[in-house]
């Protein structure tokens, strides 16, 4: 029953952010038709022969009912710039953004885990000072600066731009190899930047734990200090983290629009940024659909798995 | 014993990532790093420069433009001839020229080209233009087509269409809906598109058929960039061969670079300054909320004469760009207009100050005259850096200045709805001047719905126009180029915009990959962005060693991530069983 619900909510968030990114985006300035013309010689007939073609002759009101029938046929519109549909235009952008995303958020989260309980542990010490102050420093760096400074500082070790190379092999090993040669660069800039978060938040948590009873109990049992923390400390602590944690990778689905940009990265945040120097309507309202299903669908699994790390959610 | 076999194992990785793929004879691959996304491969729907530029390479057109001096040659097309009334123009195809799929080329696929635009919408969006004047275009037989015009047009020559094989295409159902991704895809051009992986890279292989000859690399690859600075980087490193639409300050960065070769090329565009003259509709409704005092052409007159250009050019251009005119950049020498000395408007703040009071715009007790808005795009160097210079100069003759960068959009919103008193633009020419100098007819103002406007400049001049009419149907070349230059100093002397600046194209290459370029025109021009192909078409490449594999250069670094990684595990295990060791016992 309690699913249900949860998954209700669910649904019922993923339509007003269909009806809500409609209107949001028709507000953001610009003409796509216009900024299509741009440069090249266009007539008014053609002008309009484009506007009639994209349906943007149409009353808006008309142009919501097109739209969101079209979203409950699981149908999301062409794009104006890439004149395809929109779906495959996501698809295609779909992977690379997972692959980068993805590891770098995994990286950064086990780092920031691990940095977090070790400092917490020995607070005070040179270690946790360090961390902190290293962690703190990064993610106040901006993105872009870093990814620049990255790629300057490693000399030819890394590629500049992209996923692979376009003279890679063609066999599974070399592109496969190829692809993980691209990916560092751009996912150690995200792992720098973001690592501090999870860091931070488990090393305050970890704190709050660190003069519980039960710790004392089970230090006078006769357990390493290890395995205290390991066992007894570090379960308790780790709730608010793995909110966190959910929350973030819920955003995965959203690019990282920043390191994207600076390695051209063929991702879902880069084409985020092309579609809104359109505007590029459905294109925009695809993303936003795709990303907040990504958000609401890990917001979920972190409530159902919450019941799971801890009984107390679940009586609740 | 354990650390020892940790290395063990990681070397091994090393040698066998490292070992040499075998190759064979290395084709010779030209790689371009281009920093605008591909937006369409159908060359009836693609608008980008980038994928223009991708376009020209598959497919000719119907007459090109020469490499040294841009004239009209040969194309699809090797002979034309116009009838005496000029609304009939003959195109002859010779035999011989073939498809990249072995096909010949024909009259029929020109006629097929034309035909498809003139009949389905959708195949005029990106060059509709050029056949808006079109009566009927036939195939009177495999050589020969007719194009029948409905009024006199002097750009004939000058159409700037890939013809598109009939075989292919007449299969295709939607032109709206076509990706024209069937690699490889057949085309006319000295390049084969053979891949294209969205937001990442296009392949196209030499056309070695090609009637003019085979172009001398065998591959030529398009990279993308997000980022110019990146571009640049990647160039300085060797991961790309050629590098445009540098910026003043990223060029100068390469300066001096060993391997890499500047070309400062004269390019097609310029920067100007709006002066909104009184925005109005097609029918002379007015739009906007532009400052009434610049309707009166001494204000703006004035405002030109406030701005030191030679200084923009030097200190926000860095040098990198000509003082600016006519609407005709110096790169089209036939068409440039210079103003005479008499012509000529001099920076002079005080010859400015004294025509505002002149025109009536009297300082007020604060000591300005008027607060005008001006509008720039927030994020290019040039509208930031520019803005504070004319704040300054205007400053000087009481005028203050709110400035206002905006994004892209934002600035072409408020130009097209003439909410703007000045404001930052600019465009790239062609060969031929019409569309430039269309831009200020007008017929080019917005309809009453406010749309459908390509100007946004709003100037409409009586003089302008008819000059504008009489050009488009002059067939003395010599007379033409009277007419066009007559419109420049009207514009000129009429002040709607101020041609501020014909700025350079910035081209950097690495000079030990690539032999030579050809540039068009042959002096001082530009090797990307060329109204045809041939800088790729003429690119030779240098005599060196077979480039060495990319894999093992790859499988050398991250062999070498992998030891460290175990190095970094190894010691961590060996730490902290030290460190528990008391635990333990």
């Amino acid at each position: 029953m309690r699913l249900l619900g949860r998954l209700g909510g669910a649904a019922l968030s993923l339509v007003m952010v269909a009806v809500l990114g409609f209107f949001l985006f028709r507000v953001v300035p610009g003409d796509p038709v216009v900024s299509m013309t741009r440069g090249r010689p266009t007539t008014a007939a053609m002008q309009a022969e484009l506007r009639a073609q994209f349906g943007l002759d149409r009353p808006l009101l008309e142009q919501f009912w097109t739209y969101f029938t079209g979203l409950l046929r699981g149908e999301l519109g062409t794009s104006f710039t890439f004149r395809r549909p929109v779906a495959d235009v996501i698809a295609e952008r779909l992977g690379p953004t997972l692959l980068l995303v993805g590891t770098g958020t995994l990286i950064a989260v086990l780092l920031g885990l691990w940095l977090g309980i070790r400092a917490a542990w020995k607070r005070d010490t040179a270690f946790d000072r360090v961390t902190t102050g290293v962690s703190l420093t990064l993610w106040a760096v901006p993105t872009f600066w870093l990814g620049m400074l990255l790629m300057m500082a490693t000399g030819d070790l890394f590629p500049s731009r992209g996923m692979r190379d376009t003279d890679t092999a063609p066999d599974f090993l070399s592109q496969a190899l190829d692809v993980g040669h691209h990916l560092v660069l751009p996912s150690l800039t995200l792992v720098a930047v973001v690592a501090a978060e999870y860091m931070l938040v488990m090393r305050s948590s970890l704190l709050e734990e660190m003069h519980a009873p039960y710790l004392t109990t089970a230090r006078a049992k006769g357990l390493r200090d290890d395995l205290v923390r390991r066992r007894h400390a570090v379960p308790n602590a780790v709730l608010p983290a793995i909110t966190l944690v959910f929350l973030r990778f819920g955003l995965v689905v959203g690019g990282a629009i920043t390191t994207e940009t600076v390695f051209s990265w063929p991702g879902l945040g880069l084409l985020f940024y092309d579609a809104l120097t359109g505007p590029d309507y459905f294109l925009l309202q695809g993303l936003l659909v795709v990303t907040a299903g990504g958000v609401v669908v890990m917001n979920l699994l972190a409530d159902l798995l919450h019941g799971v790390l801890d009984p107390r959610v679940k009586v609740v | 014993m354990r650390v020892k076999l940790c290395a063990l194992v990681a070397a091994a990785t090393v040698l066998g990532a490292t070992t040499p793929a075998a190759v064979a004879q290395q084709p010779t691959i030209l790689k371009v790093a281009i920093v605008q996304q591909i937006d369409s491969l159908n060359p009836f729907l693609a608008v980008f420069q980038s994928s223009t530029e991708v376009n020209r390479l598959m497919y000719d057109y119907l007459t090109a433009y020469a490499a040294e001096d841009q004239r009209v040659t040969e194309g699809i097309a090797s002979r034309w001839e116009t009838s005496a009334d000029k609304l009939t123009w003959t195109f002859t195809v010779p035999e011989g020229k073939r498809w990249s799929d072995g096909q010949p080329i024909t009259a029929h696929d020109v006629a097929f080209t034309y035909t498809l635009m003139l009949t389905d919408e959708a195949a005029r969006t990106a060059n509709g233009s050029f056949v808006a004047n079109f009566e009927s275009v036939t195939a009177t037989d495999d050589r020969t087509v007719v194009i029948r015009t409905k009024a006199p047009q002097v750009t004939m020559l000058a159409l700037d269409i890939p013809i598109v094989p009939r075989h292919v295409w007449e299969e295709v159902t939607g032109v709206k809906d076509y990706a024209n991704d069937r690699m490889p895809v057949v085309g006319s051009g000295p390049f084969v598109l053979t891949e294209h992986v969205a937001g990442q890279f296009i392949k196209l292989k030499a056309n070695k058929d090609h009637w003019r000859g085979a172009p001398k690399y065998d591959e030529l690859h398009f990279v993308y960039f997000q980022n110019s600075d990146a571009a640049v980087q990647a160039l300085g490193k060797g991961e790309v061969d050629l590098v445009n639409r540098m910026a003043p300050a990223q060029f100068d960065s390469l300066a001096g670079r060993q391997g890499v070769t500047r070309n400062k090329a004269q390019g097609r565009r310029f920067t100007e300054l709006l002066i909104n003259p009184g925005a109005a509709t097609r029918s002379g409704e007015p739009i906007g909320d532009g400052n009434p005092a610049l309707r009166d052409v001494r204000v703006r007159r004035a405002i030109a004469q406030a701005v030191d250009m030679d200084a923009l050019v030097s200190r926000v251009n860095l040098g990198y760009a000509e003082r600016g005119a006519g609407l005709v950049p110096p790169v089209f020498a036939k068409w440039h207009w210079q103003p005479s000395e008499q012509e000529r408007r001099r920076y002079d703040p005080a010859a400015a100050n004294a025509a505002l009071d002149a025109a009536g715009v009297a300082r007020k007790a604060d000591g300005t005259r008027l607060a005008l808005r001006l509008m720039g795009r927030a994020g290019r160097a040039y509208d930031e850096q520019a803005s504070e210079y004319l704040k300054r100069s205007l400053g000087e003759v009481g005028i203050a200045l709110d400035v206002r960068l905006v994004s892209d959009n934002q600035l072409n919103e408020a130009t097209t709805a003439g909410t703007y008193d000045l404001a930052f633009s600019g465009w790239a020419t062609n060969v031929d001047p019409d569309f430039v100098l269309s831009l200020h007819t007008c017929g080019q103002r917005p309809g009453a719905d406010g749309k459908g406007g390509t100007t946004d400049a709003y100037f409409c001049d009586e003089t302008y126009d008819r000059l504008y009419a009489r050009q488009l149907s002059e067939f003395d070349e010599s007379k033409r180029i009277e007419l066009v230059k007559q419109m420049q100093a009207r514009f000129y002397d009429q002040v709607p915009a101020v041609v501020l600046a014909y700025d350079n194209a910035l081209e950097a290459y690495r000079s030990d990959h690539v032999a030579r370029f050809t540039t068009q025109p042959a002096q001082g021009g530009v090797i990307m962005a060329q109204n045809g192909v041939w800088g790729y078409y003429g690119a030779e490449p240098a005599d060196r060693a077979a480039t060495t594999a990319t894999v093992s250069r790859t499988a050398l670094v991250i062999g070498g991530v992998v030891l460290l990684g175990l190095v970094v595990v190894v010691v961590a295990v060996v730490a902290r069983r030290r460190a528990t060791v008391g635990e333990r016992e």
